[in-house]
């Protein structure tokens, strides 16, 4: 099913005539209102005049993280206060967080973005939608939650946390749907399997994001809840969840690309990248008004692929990100993302998901422990079956990421779980 | 003859063991064995308890890995080859121990075995007429 026809199946011309006359629009805005914007053009030489359409986009300056920063908390506004009618924030982990700020037309966009996504995952008013993404300043919870309204299926607003109850109401009001974190997921999944409630749960699809996944860990999310399981992607910066979303046939996400326009870039000389090739994705949301950034830099290498797809649809698909390069960490000169090491975990049948990476710098020396809850089911009373446990997640990490790792068995949900989205980075390095 | 044996998974972290002891104590379960294998970052308990299933339940509220396995409780008298002559009879009887650990009482000893296959060692022991612990000596009712 498709939301908006003619705008997720549209000729590619018409999107792209689409697309240059709301980026025009966009520049004159942030030109105006924004000083950080005006100076920066200035300084490249471009006036609003000279940008026609998407053809003039690659000449426009960059927006990265710390412009956000530098510019806290309103500096890179559009609108003024008085249009603003929502504030969001992202949990920085270091410094100040980044802020954005929503007109009613901004919210607008972002429900009929998530009316499109949840569309994508099979949801229609006749669904029953469990929103366990955290409410708050996380955009998670309140951009998912209104466009659940705007499809006309029934929202259970419940938030983050308390498994017990997700439980309880998702038997009790039949919950045909559920949108959370895919850590949340899977952490749901195990208590439904332990609990036996496997029978007594409706569960046909489910729409998650905010971290990045592997195919592994999909196909168990499938397996211990009884759904598809769709990703779902977006970053607070461009507006929240709901940038880009799987359509059934799971081959990358469509962008919504009437409003937010992608572009790869090699991260290096900042060119502009043909379709088809691996850089950092880069995103100008020509519709917003509150915080329209002009080619805000993601740092989530992937890549762009055209043609149309199977399910219909004409909107530009991008590749799974193997992970942020916020989330990538650079050890003794080799690039690590942790959702390899959860690959590694999930192939094996004897641990969980749940592990946590911490990076020391000793004597210049960078040493990598990966902290690997053991499984309530799985684990013996005998060291040395333990023992060769370790020995075989350490050789299996090594031979993923290229570099050896210390294996630490930890207790069962010893490792801590905030907002349903895992801690699983302590990088201990003063760099 | 079989005994439920308690394994409790530990990370190496100070006042887990106390805290342990703590929740078994407030719900009147008898710690009648214990043992303590011992790796680099973590550790794990073993123990004989006069209320298994209380025991499992408890812990598992407390948030500890628990897991149950079936051992042998042999009784030797406390005193010199008490112990050798029950080995030998095992070794001669081609079987292989996964860990074992022992403690006295008076004249006597018990010695907690644990095999790959108990009721196996257990009729063998028997038909050595050597003497085992009862589930009913150790559980409390």
């Amino acid at each position: 099913m498709i939301w908006d026809k003619d705008i997720e199946c549209a000729d590619r011309e018409i999107l792209r005539e689409i697309q240059s006359e709301r980026l025009v629009k966009m520049v004159k805005r942030v030109y105006d209102n924004v000083p950080f914007y005006h100076q920066k053009m200035k300084e490249k030489g471009i006036e609003p005049g000279d940008v026609k359409g998407v053809d003039q986009l690659k000449h426009l300056p960059f927006t990265v993280k710390t412009d956000l920063r530098d510019n806290y908390p309103f500096g890179l506004f559009s609108a003024p206060q008085s249009e603003i009618v929502r504030l969001h924030a992202s949990s920085g982990t270091t410094g100040k967080p980044i802020v954005a700020g929503y007109t009613r037309k901004d919210l607008e966009i972002w429900s009929e973005v998530i009316a499109r996504s949840l569309t994508m995952a099979g949801i229609t008013r006749h669904d029953i939608v469990q929103v366990a993404y955290g409410y708050g300043l996380f955009t998670g919870g309140l951009g998912v939650h209104y466009g659940v309204e705007k499809v006309g299926a029934s929202v259970i607003p419940i938030s983050g946390g308390n498994t017990m109850k997700q439980l309880q109401l998702m038997q009790d009001f039949g919950s045909t749907a559920i949108a959370c974190t895919p850590s949340y997921a899977a952490f749901l999944g195990e208590s439904i399997i332990k609990g036996g409630l496997r029978g007594k749960i409706k569960l046909k699809t489910g729409v998650f994001g905010a971290e990045p996944w592997t195919e592994e860990m999909r196909t168990q999310i499938q397996d211990m809840l009884g759904i598809k399981a769709y990703d779902i992607y977006g970053l607070t910066e461009v507006i929240g969840p709901g940038v880009s979303m799987e359509c059934e046939h799971q081959c990358g996400s469509h962008i919504f690309e009437d409003h937010f326009i992608p572009e790869i870039i090699d991260p290096k000389t900042l060119e502009v990248l043909p379709h088809g090739e691996l850089g950092e994705l880069v995103f100008t949301p020509v519709s917003k008004e509150g915080m329209p950034l002009l080619r805000y830099r993601t740092r989530d290498l992937t890549r762009l692929h055209v043609e149309k797809c199977a399910c219909g649809r004409t909107l530009i698909r991008m590749e799974k990100c193997l992970g942020r390069s916020d989330d990538m960490l650079i050890i003794r000169g080799v690039n690590v993302f942790p959702s390899q090491v959860e690959s590694v975990l999930l192939e094996m049948s004897e641990t969980s998901p749940h592990y946590q990476l911490i990076v020391t710098r000793d004597n210049n020396l960078d040493a990598l422990e990966i902290r690997v809850e053991i499984d309530d089911q799985f684990w013996s009373d005998e060291v040395k079956v333990l023992e060769a446990l370790k020995k075989r997640i350490s050789h299996n990490i090594s031979s993923v990421l290229g570099i050896s790792a210390t294996i630490k068995l930890v207790e069962p949900r010893s490792i801590e779980r905030s907002e349903g989205k895992a801690k699983r980075v302590i990088d201990n390095r003063h760099i | 003859m079989i005994i439920r044996q308690l394994s409790v998974f530990l990370e190496d972290k100070s006042g887990r063991l106390t805290e342990l002891t703590k929740i078994l104590a407030e719900n009147d379960v008898n710690i009648s064995a214990l043992s303590i294998a011992d790796a680099a970052d973590y550790g794990i308990i073993r123990m004989v308890v006069g209320r298994p299933d209380l025991a499992v339940k408890v812990l598992k509220e407390h948030g500890f890995s628990v897991n149950t396995t079936e051992v042998a409780c042999l009784i030797v008298p406390n005193k010199p080859g008490g112990l050798y002559k029950a080995l030998q009879i095992l070794t001669d009887n081609k079987v292989d121990i996964d860990y074992m650990y022992a403690f006295d009482s008076g004249s006597r000893a018990t010695v907690v075995i644990r095999t790959a296959n108990i009721p196996e060692v257990i009729k063998i022991l028997q038909d050595h007429k050597l003497e085992l612990l009862k589930a009913s000596q150790v559980y409390q009712v």
